[in-house]
């Protein structure tokens, strides 16, 4: 094999497509269902949430923090944006507007707090978590909006395929939204000079400072970024499911965290790739979809992904420690 | 030849503690200019207040290029030219090699990142120095010393018309350090100003036009590096004279602690072949590469040797583990205190305690706070610890103290051998001479020890034999007193 190639192949998300292809492979034999086409709409629309947030929490993670708020502020965002919608006709870029303002102070809020107490993003996060799901508990009495303006529940999407039942296979509002996400993330990691500094500030906190970066500055972006993208999440979620529920996303938060880690990321920061995350997203979406194909009850699938953790884990943990014994014999010698 | 920067009256004090009193620098352009001191005598004030880090007090004048400046803020000192390299070197491990030299291409208002310029002046600074990094690696998985030459590009990068290395040879071997002190004189000759700070004052010598020495944040003076030698400068830095011998030879029979014969390890040493005595302090020294310390670890039972022998009292041994060393009274204390042998957010007591703490037990498996007493005032009074209260944590403590709580928490486990690797890195004068003492003393009192080093008067003056290790071999066994500083050292370089 060429050199360049060998070293991709070494990669993390190399094993990783490697396993995703071998899991395709399994479910394009055992159920026919799988690779249709609109399977692929189907399961792309239900991850939607989970990968758009995936890649906010990859760019927190990045800089060695974490946010284990981001469903709370998303679940506020969806409920406030979606009761003003049904009050005032204020259409897409309306409660687009609001959805993301609601985020976007959410999320600077955190990294407020993370840069003025000085203290762990995780205890920060799970404090404001639970703030924000008070408050919004106590306003709505946990009551669910059913009724959602027409507009909304109709979506945006581009069909390109009707088969002859009259199902429409259409690229909507989900799956836009998370490519775009997933873009803008990658250009802002791989290509700004902001990116950069979030992968210093990750690798070296005191060195950035030294070099002259504003690491408060970078927290409040990356955290304003997460929160921001929470509040557009909430809304491809409430469409998704045509309605809103004050506690549907509850727990949501740990798929996430795991996706992302599945995909490479280190939680002490530093390093982590957009690819990976997607990658990692797609495990789980193809796992939880393909349980669902085989029949399989929705408790063995909590059971899985956890293995699929465990093992990425693991993977991870032999990798790093096979690079070091490259890197010590490299510096030897 | 015109002074770069010029410091007068600068005084600076921490919370009532004086820092500097009336310090004055002056730094001519393209000088190697040393600064040195113990720890403690105002040396990275000085660097903090040049790097615009500390404002000094009213009443100092900062001269840059004949420019006086009404004050120094860290932005005006590095578009001054100013660089500084840290001990640490505030790289970034999760970059490449091109992008830690280029970093300041990332700073500013967000714009993109232009890789092939970020690739084009890591080049050119990797050329300036002659020197070649592979610049896509990332700096994580480079040897320390190709780090530091990551951290001198990058100050040339940035434009450095003065570069200040704080203890840039501390965690060096000789070879790098070597190098180092070469590419120091290639910065000279480039017109660079460069400031050096170092305990080790032979190399100080080497390479300086001229030193500066702080004692207590005074300046004594800065004298000629013609003028002054190593042991001068020891006297000034501390106020104390230093005369080494060599310890005494001649020594009464004791019984043999371990012996070594025909030890080897693929890869690391081959045919290794000596013995230490109670009471004897044997010094292992050598290149990086040169086997002494995987040769160290297999005596602690962590690298299990091919071939050979180990005997304890003259009875042989296997080590499966480095349970079984410490076992048969084997201590090791590592090169690297910091990462492997404290844990700096704990007291000094649990940190001394830790290698016996489930012997402190009582039946029911909780601590008998009598004996953790015991325990850690024998640690403190043995190796004169100077701390206040044994519950700070050991961070608190300078290095030369912590250092001390390394070899304490291994004597608790009562060794009949203890093995140092490279025991006074990082540590001044005094505080190397405090553990010297104590390594004497505690072989005076019967124990065996192995002290492994870098540093030729170090083995010299302190050791009754000395052991070359040359690629994994022995190259010669050395009787200081019997042969000279300068054999030993030629049959190291060898």
């Amino acid at each position: 094999m060429p050199e360049p190639f060998k070293r991709l192949a070494q990669t993390h998300e190399a094993r990783l497509l490697l396993v995703i292809l071998a899991m395709a492979a399994i479910l394009l034999v055992a159920t026919p269902e799988f690779a249709t086409l609109q399977n692929l709409v189907d399961v792309l629309s239900a991850n939607a949430f989970i990968g758009i947030m995936s890649a906010g929490l990859l760019v927190v993670i990045i800089t060695g923090g974490i946010d284990l708020s981001f469903a709370a502020t998303a679940s506020v965002a969806q409920y406030a944006a979606l009761t003003i919608a049904n009050r005032a006709g204020i259409g897409w870029p309306g409660v687009f507007a609001i959805a993301l303002a609601i985020g976007l102070v959410l999320g600077l809020l955190n990294g407020v707090f993370v840069n003025s107490l000085r203290t762990s993003a995780l205890i920060v996060t799970i404090a404001t978590m639970n703030v924000f799901y008070g408050i919004l508990l106590t306003l709505t009495h946990g009551a669910d909006i059913f009724a959602l303006p027409d507009w909304f529940n109709a979506g945006i999407e581009f069909v390109f395929h009707t088969d002859e039942q009259g199902a429409k296979l259409a690229v909507n509002f989900q799956i836009i939204t998370v490519c775009v996400v997933f873009a803008l993330t990658w250009l802002l990691l791989k290509r700004t000079n902001i990116g950069r500094q979030i992968y210093a500030v990750g690798g070296n906190p005191e060195a950035a400072q030294r070099v002259g970066f504003r690491v408060g500055g970078i927290n409040l972006l990356v955290y304003g970024y997460m929160g921001a993208l929470a509040g557009v999440a909430s809304l491809v979620q409430a469409q998704f499911v045509q309605s809103v529920s004050p506690t549907a996303l509850v727990g949501r938060e740990l798929d996430v965290v795991a996706a992302v880690v599945i995909g490479g990321t280190s939680l002490s920061g530093g390093s982590g790739t957009v690819l990976g995350t997607i990658l990692g997203v797609t495990l789980i979406a193809i796992l939880k979809n393909g349980l669902i194909l085989l029949g399989v009850s929705s408790y063995w699938s909590m059971f899985s992904t956890g293995l699929v953790i465990i093992g990425a884990v693991i993977m991870m943990a032999l990798e790093t420690r096979k690079h070091r014994v490259v890197a010590e014999k490299g510096g030897a010698a | 030849m015109t002074d770069f920067l010029q410091l007068e009256g600068v005084s600076k004090a921490f919370g009532g503690v004086r820092a500097l009193s009336e310090v004055s620098l002056a730094l001519r352009t393209g000088e190697v200019h040393c600064l040195c001191g113990q720890n403690g005598c105002g040396k990275s004030t000085l660097i903090k207040i040049i790097s615009g880090v500390h404002r000094p007090e009213p009443g100092a004048r900062i001269r840059i290029d004949g420019e006086t400046l009404a004050q120094l803020t860290p932005a005006e000192s590095t578009r001054r030219g100013i660089q500084v390299i840290y001990q640490d070197l505030s790289l970034f491990p999760n970059l490449t090699v091109a992008e830690n030299i280029a970093v300041g291409l990332h700073g500013g208002p967000v714009k993109p990142v232009n890789w092939k310029r970020i690739r084009q002046v890591a080049e050119a600074a990797m050329k300036r120095i002659q020197v070649q990094l592979p610049a896509e690696a990332k700096v994580a998985d480079l040897a320390i010393a190709q780090k530091q030459l990551v951290a001198i590009c990058r100050a040339l990068a940035a434009d450095a018309r003065l570069v200040i290395m704080d203890e840039p040879t501390s965690s060096l071997t000789r070879t790098e350090v070597d190098a180092l002190l070469a590419l120091t004189l290639e910065l000279k000759r480039k017109g660079i100003t460069i400031v050096f700070v170092s305990h080790r004052l032979d190399e100080v010598l080497e390479i300086a036009d001229r030193v500066t020495v702080l004692r207590d944040g005074v300046k004594l003076g800065t004298y000629d590096a013609k003028e002054v030698n190593d042991r001068k400068l020891a006297t000034l830095m501390t106020g104390k004279e230093f005369n080494y011998a060599c310890v005494a030879r001649d020594r009464p029979p004791t019984p043999t602690v371990i012996e070594v014969k025909g030890l080897s390890r693929a890869g690391d040493y081959a045919d290794i072949h000596f013995d230490v005595r109670a009471g004897e302090i044997l010094g292992i020294t050598g290149l990086l590469g040169s086997g002494r310390t995987e040769l160290a670890l297999s005596l602690f039972g962590m690298a299990p040797p091919d071939a050979g022998e180990i005997r304890v009292f003259d009875r042989p041994v296997r080590f499966r583990s480095n349970r079984d060393a410490i076992a048969q009274g084997i201590a090791y204390v590592s090169e690297d205190r910091l990462a492997l042998g404290l844990v700096l957010e704990q007291s000094i007591a649990a940190n001394l305690t830790m290698s016996v703490i489930g012997k402190l037990v009582n039946r029911a498996g909780l601590i008998q706070d009598k004996l953790f007493g015991a325990t850690v005032r024998r640690g403190i009074d043995e190796l004169m610890i100077k701390t206040g209260n044994a519950g700070n944590p050991v961070k608190t403590l300078s290095g030369g103290n912590q250092q001390r709580v390394v070899i304490a928490k291994w004597l608790a486990t009562n060794p009949r051998l203890l093995i140092l690797d490279s025991p006074t890195v990082g540590v001044d004068i005094s505080a190397k001479d405090g553990i010297y003492e104590v390594v004497k003393q505690l072989a005076a009192h019967g124990l065996g020890v192995i002290m492994i080093s870098d540093e030729i008067p170090e083995v010299y003056y302190h050791c009754h034999r000395v052991l070359v290790m040359r690629s994994g071999r022995l190259a010669g066994e050395f009787v200081p007193g019997r042969c000279t500083e300068t054999e030993l050292k030629e049959a190291v370089d060898a």
